[in-house]
């Protein structure tokens, strides 16, 4: 494998199977360094599958790649040792303090000059008094922020994220935000997965996975684009009655409802600019642009949860 | 890949583990409480060889033979005379509700029968229900009644007694002279504690890392199985030569259990026995999925040890089927080997095969464990 100077991460054909089942399918992916990719799906579409794979946790049963420049089949350690893993799950030791997770984290990864790097950490985290407490009795954004930390604490140069916000207030989460751009702009990749859209919105790029298979990927703002989705704006009166109806066109793809506007979205424009026409009453019918917010309902709209079965 | 092992990474995964134990407050106490109480409790209260047995008496017939019978038996030690039956029947009841284990029915005419020579009986009615607690006395009457009626049939009615045997038996009870059951329960107990807390604690350490999902942290650090292994493990070694420690000292100071062989017999064994625990542990910790499911299994695993590795009975006993599967199991081996070198002074040479058969048990599970080990790997 020849190392990619410009991608952290570089993976073609990916795929695995348990017992028989395939998890992820020839997936492709390029992570540009420094970037924040977004790595959007449903639930087990295989998100986390493919990012253990891509850090050398799992063994693909075919294709090949690599993570900052290392082969992901032969060099796992080499990879293990330069890449922050923070999983769905808090998974640092409930039964251990929080100095004491995070001195064992930095341990395990032979940090050098060790007990001021955890005393810098716990300063950074503003939980210095809290030291000798114990990390399970911290609240759910505590936690993840601790993990962060634990994951940041060999000064990795790729961040692997599992829906490191599931279950974690808003707060937090704009709070885990900020964190992840100041690291981005430290020149930290991030490949972040989460169901949360808002969240994907911002990412710089992003990829979205159903049944195991990559369906789009690409810069986030051309996302929209790449799908080909034409939006209009709806407001007016009766707008319920309007929605039940809209549905039931074949022109319609999809019809999102932000409070009192619908977003109606179709991928033939021209059938869409005649709907438009066709249906205009007491409700106002405007262009627009569409964004990400519309691609995301489409796409998920037409996985919906892939433990519903349905071949892919 | 090449096998490098760092010691940093061992030492961080053994203090965590200390530190977790040490936490654990409860099991802590467990390890080192649960045996010093089993050795308490199964070495004072097992008995083996009862005495002092309820007993009640149905005298049809009274004089002297009688009464040299009847202290006869009440000197043994084995029979506790409760009473005379009154009335018909008692005897069956007090039997049937247990508050008599023997009653023991004089005949009419018993004495003068005797005395002519016709041979009457004496009828020890037993409680057959638990063989082992009526066992000793039953075997005892025969020579309590010739000894009481040796004394009391002298002179002219010597014709009446039975005619002695030509010979003499002795039965010389070696390394436990006194019969004591606690020689033979004490040194036993050491194999079923360490069955018990090796195998349990090893695998339920080791779920718990998957079940609390903070083997996903380990797996994403740089950290090599055989590191985390080793860290894991190496505590509850500790704890086995703490536990066995203990049990040595006790075994000596309350039961007077004696320390007749070779220690570097005991010493090889005990550590090979330890080992081969940990790895049954390490084996269950492939197939539970949760601590709970390790718990069980390990308390699956712990009745056989109890019941057909020969500790609370007798392994000759047992049909040959319950031996093949008693030789399967470690603690069989190993509590011969502690019983042949606490008391029997065996050394090294001697406990040889028992040595042998706990590796042979090694290679078996290791191998399993080893093979489950890598498939659930990924």
């Amino acid at each position: 494998m020849t190392a990619d100077v410009e991608n952290a991460i570089s993976v073609t054909g990916l795929t695995k199977r348990f017992s028989g089942r395939t998890v992820v399918d020839d997936f492709d992916m390029q992570v540009p360094k420094g970037a924040i990719y977004g790595f959007l799906g449903p639930n087990g579409s295989g998100k986390t599958t493919t990012i253990r794979m891509m850090c050398g946790l799992l063994t693909p049963d075919a294709g090949q790649g690599a993570c900052l420049g290392y082969d992901i089949l032969t060099e796992q350690a080499k990879i293990k040792a330069r890449v922050g893993y923070m999983t769905q799950k808090f998974s640092l030791y409930e039964d251990l303090t929080i100095r004491e997770n995070l001195d064992f984290i930095a341990r395990m990864f032979a940090v050098p000059d060790r007990r001021s790097r955890v005393t810098e950490t716990l300063a950074d985290l503003g939980l210095t008094d809290r030291a000798g407490q114990l990390a399970g009795t911290l609240s759910g954004g505590w936690k993840q922020r601790l993990a962060l930390a634990a994951c940041m604490i060999h000064d990795p140069q790729l961040l692997l994220l599992d829906e490191p916000t599931a279950g974690v207030d808003p707060k937090a989460r704009r709070d885990f935000w900020d964190e992840i751009r100041k690291l981005s702009a430290a020149g930290v990749t991030v490949l972040v997965s989460t169901h949360y859209m808002d969240e994907a919105i911002q990412c710089d790029f992003i990829a979205y996975i159903a049944y195991g298979k990559k369906l789009i990927s690409g810069v986030a703002a051309e996302i929209p684009k790449m799908i080909g989705l034409s939006t209009y704006r709806v407001t007016g009166p009766d707008i319920t009655a309007l929605e039940t109806r809209l549905r039931a066109e074949d022109a319609v793809a999809q019809v999102a409802r932000f409070g009192a506007v619908l977003h109606v979205s179709g991928t033939d424009a021209a059938a869409l600019d005649a709907l438009a026409a066709r249906m205009k009453g007491p409700q106002k019918w405007e262009r627009k642009e569409a964004e990400l917010e519309e691609a995301f309902i489409y796409l998920m709209s037409g996985a919906a949860d892939n433990f519903s079965g349905a071949a892919a | 890949m090449t096998f490098d092992f760092s010691p940093g990474r061992f030492l961080a995964v053994l203090s965590k583990e200390f530190v977790q134990m040490r936490r654990d407050r409860i099991t802590f106490v467990m390890m080192i409480g649960v045996p010093i109480m089993q050795l308490l409790i199964f070495g004072y209260a097992i008995n083996s060889d009862p005495r002092h047995l309820p007993t009640l008496v149905e005298m049809a017939d009274e004089g002297p033979i009688t009464r040299a019978i009847l202290s006869g038996m009440e000197t043994s030690t084995f029979f506790d005379f409760q009473g005379v039956v009154t009335g018909p029947g008692e005897g069956d009841r007090a039997l049937r509700d247990g508050t008599a284990n023997f009653v023991v029915v004089i005949p009419p005419d018993f004495e003068r029968d005797v005395l002519r020579g016709l041979k009457p009986d004496i009828l020890v009615e037993a409680d057959g229900t638990d063989p082992t607690a009526i066992g000793g006395a039953a075997g005892a009457m025969p020579g309590i009644i010739d000894t009481a009626m040796a004394a009391t049939l002298t002179g002219p009615l010597a014709t009446a007694a039975r005619p002695a045997a030509p010979f003499g038996v002795t039965v010389h009870r070696a390394y436990n002279p006194e019969g004591e059951t606690s020689l033979n329960i004490v040194p036993g107990l050491l194999a079923v504690i360490l069955s018990m807390t090796m195998v349990m604690i090893t695998a339920v350490a080791i779920v718990r890392e998957g079940e609390r999902g903070t083997m996903e942290t380990l797996i994403a650090t740089p950290v090599r199985p055989a590191e985390v292994m080793a860290g894991k493990i190496a505590p509850y070694v500790l704890v086995g030569y703490v536990q066995t420690l203990v049990f040595l000292i006790l075994a000596r100071a309350l039961f007077g259990v004696p320390f007749t062989g070779s220690p570097l017999a005991f010493f090889v064994g005990f550590n090979l026995f330890i080992v081969v625990n940990l790895a049954l542990g390490f084996l269950i910790s492939t197939v539970a999925r949760s601590q709970m499911q390790a718990m069980q299994v390990s308390f699956f695993t712990l009745l056989p040890t109890i019941l057909l590795s020969g500790f609370m009975f007798p392994f000759a006993a047992m049909p040959g089927w319950a031996q093949t599967i008693g030789s399967a199991i470690p603690a069989t081996h190993f509590l011969r080997l502690v019983r042949k070198v606490m008391l029997k002074g065996a050394d090294l040479s001697d406990v040889m095969g028992n040595v042998i058969a706990i590796l042979l048990i090694l290679l078996v599970i290791s191998a399993i464990a080893m093979r489950r080990y890598r498939q659930t790997l990924d």
